[in-house]
């Protein structure tokens, strides 16, 4: 049960916003994660498809481009129907306090917006995926 | 009077050792060191007729104009776009009565990467970050009631440019407007796509080869227009420092200018037409030296590089933008402080037209009260501080002149690493942009996380606010959008549709100029995904590797 936390940071949709993601998949890399980046322009089937093949602990969404509803319920989706339910699914970026009671609903993790701090989102990645585990 | 050096050996020592400087970096964002004062002797060798001169003459330092803003103050060109055409237009309308000078226009996503707003990419993106255009029929709905020889545009939009630029100006024809007395900006700068911001669709090559199509065709056909603005603001926006945001932003014009040789253009006739597009962040004093440094480096690198002899070959003009990036979610209000103080910084640099962020933009796109509040803050500048009234007034600075010289030296030491791997084209395909950029906001992330840099708000002062009210897109955008593209679909004359994207397919085989044919497709309302695919088809799309 000691295996390596494994994270995939992806980048849904148009937006090629990527300095959050990279800065996270870094933090993440370096606090001792496997990180896999899907790099940019990604659907949500490529990215279930990268998550389940993959076989990780988290999926870290980033998206700036006002798209976060849309691409959080297709992956949720996505992974529910491929029976990778016990994924968890978090994110960041640019989403309004409004979204945020629909993406809980969704079973979305934490998602964090500008002015996060790394260490925070690795502390999260690591409880969040610990208490999925013991459950 | 003694020197610096012994000065802060002996009295500034003495002094701190009594009461000791504060535990903070004392230096610029771009890391560069910053001593506690500037002297003369700081600017050993500084020759004021070569490296500053008179506002309007050779290097520019000063500023572009003789008069600058004494004579006209700069553009206030705000961002606005959302929704659907008809919505950006009201929101246009009420910017011009608000007193804005110049319209910009924000495009949605699938507009940018140059599909349709039908196109299953385009799923949930529609209308979303800006508005979205997908055909002549678009346009003409967004500049309805708006003299595209009276006011002038910009339009950020970069792989599909050719085609919204050809779309634009079909929309002007068709309302009869002289082509030669209609001005605006179509950003079209694939290079920082590539570096920073990520919206391309074809390879590097095919890409700098469309861009220099409107470099041979613009001077001829829409003279008034900037066919480009060589953009530094996603270089910032995407991490990098002050510095790197100058050499990279400068490195790719002058590969653009070099691309544009290699193809016989005259310099003279094309050079007076470039225009730039700079951040303004925190830093006050190195935000200043920035545009103060791009522009004698710009005057110095046409002049007596590339051997211009027109003096507006030469000058760098340039739009600016607060830094988005600098805004803070937490305590949104304080953005306002942020935005105002960047703004100042930005017109004390002498840009020749500016933009100001919302305070609600780290939230979602602006409110309408926001973003009047923005425009609001350049009024303030212009009007009540008495900053416009003489020209360039922080001119003999020791630090700022100091500062500036050190971004200059700074710059040539990357233009000659980006030299050393082949020029820019080639330092893309070698990663050294992402790496260089991705190592900086890195260290900058780290340094805010740790403390050592305070952010208010965010990791300093901070407390709970209220909520402030957020701009909601409506959805029914999509179907507003894909019904008018419907209809352009049905009732064109699908032959000349066809023959029009067949005479672009030939252009771009060919490696013709593929500006007529685009003219030719906007008229023949060709949408832009139809245009992109074409393209697509014979160039290729690009795919950049993943470095983390």
């Amino acid at each position: 049960m000691d295996r390596k936390l494994r994270v995939l940071i992806a980048k849904p949709g148009l937006d090629g916003h990527d300095r959050g993601a990279k800065v996270i998949a870094r933090a993440l890399r370096d606090a001792g994660m496997e990180v896999i980046y899907t790099g940019l322009r990604q659907t949500a089937e490529m990215i279930v498809a990268a998550a389940v093949q993959e076989d990780v602990d988290a999926v870290g969404l980033s998206v700036l481009s006002g798209a976060h509803m849309h691409y959080f319920e297709a992956v949720v989706d996505g992974l529910n129907t491929k029976g990778a339910d016990d994924v968890l699914v978090f994110g960041g970026g640019i989403v309004p306090d409004q979204d945020r009671p629909r993406l809980e609903e969704l079973g979305v993790g934490e998602v964090f917006g500008p002015g996060a701090n790394t260490d925070d989102v690795v502390a999260y990645v690591r409880r969040a995926v610990a208490e999925r585990r013991a459950s | 009077m003694k020197p610096k050096r012994q000065w802060l050996a002996e009295e500034y020592a003495e002094a701190t050792a009594q009461h000791p400087e504060r535990d903070a970096p004392f230096e610029t964002l771009s890391q560069i060191p910053v001593d506690p004062i500037y002297t003369p002797d700081d600017l050993e060798g500084f020759d004021l007729e070569r490296d500053l001169g008179y506002p309007g003459s050779f290097p520019y330092t000063r500023g572009v104009r003789d008069s600058m803003y004494r004579g006209r103050p700069w553009t206030m060109r705000m961002f606005a776009g959302f929704g659907t055409a008809e919505q950006t237009n009201q929101r246009f309308k009420r910017l011009l009565n608000a007193g804005q000078t110049g319209l910009s226009t924000a495009f949605d996503l699938p507009t940018l990467m140059g599909y349709d707003s039908d196109h299953p990419m385009a799923l949930g993106e529609v209308g979303k970050c800006g508005v979205a255009v997908a055909s002549l029929a678009d346009m003409e709905v967004l500049f309805d009631g708006i003299d595209p020889e009276q006011v002038t545009t910009s339009m950020t939009i970069n792989s599909p440019a050719n085609a919204i630029w050809a779309m634009y100006l079909a929309m002007a024809e068709r309302r009869g407007a002289d082509l030669g007395k209609v001005g605006g900006t179509i950003q079209n700068d694939i290079l920082k796509e590539f570096i920073a911001q990520k919206e391309y669709i074809f390879p590097p090559a095919p890409s700098v080869k469309l861009v220099i199509d409107t470099f041979e065709w613009g001077p001829k056909h829409a003279p008034r227009f900037n066919f480009i603005s060589v953009s530094g603001y996603h270089i910032r926006e995407a991490g990098s420092n002050a510095v790197q945001e100058l050499a990279f932003t400068l490195a790719d014009g002058i590969h653009y200018v070099r691309k544009a040789l290699e193809r016989g253009l005259d310099i003279d006739e094309f050079a007076p037409r470039i225009s730039f597009f700079f951040n303004v962040h925190n830093d006050f004093f190195e935000e200043i030296a920035k545009f103060r440094a791009a522009r004698r480096i710009w005057a110095r690198q046409m002049r007596d590089v590339f051997g211009a002899r027109n003096e507006r070959s030469w000058m760098l003009r340039t739009h600016a933008q607060t830094a988005g990036v600098s805004l803070t979610a937490q305590q949104p209000l304080v953005n306002l402080t942020r935005v105002a103080i960047q703004a100042l910084a930005g017109v004390l640099g002498g840009t020749n037209s500016l933009h100001t962020d919302a305070y609600d933009e780290a939230l979602a796109l602006p409110t309408e009260e926001a973003a009047t509040l923005a425009l609001r803050t350049q009024q303030v500048i212009a009007e009540e501080t008495g900053v416009p009234n003489t020209v360039d007034p922080l001119a003999g600075s020791y630090y700022l002149e100091w500062l500036t010289n050190e971004m200059e030296r700074r710059t040539l030491d990357y233009f000659e690493q980006i030299d050393g791997l082949g020029g820019v084209e080639a330092a893309i395909d070698e990663g050294f942009f992402a790496r260089e950029i991705g190592d900086a906001s890195w260290k900058a992330q780290r340094e805010v996380d740790d403390k050592r840099r305070l952010v208010v708000g965010v990791n300093a002062y901070v407390q709970d606010h209220p909520e402030v009210p957020i701009q909601l897109v409506d959805p029914s955008v999509v179907e507003v959008q894909q019904q008018r593209l419907a209809r352009v679909r049905r009732e064109r004359d699908a032959q000349e549709a066809e023959s029009a994207l067949a005479e672009l397919r030939s252009a771009a085989q060919d490696g013709r100029n593929t500006m007529p044919a685009f003219m030719r497709c906007a008229h023949a309302m060709c949408t832009l995904g139809e245009q992109m695919d074409v393209l697509r088809e014979v160039y290729g799309v690009y795919q950049e590797p993943v470095l983390i």
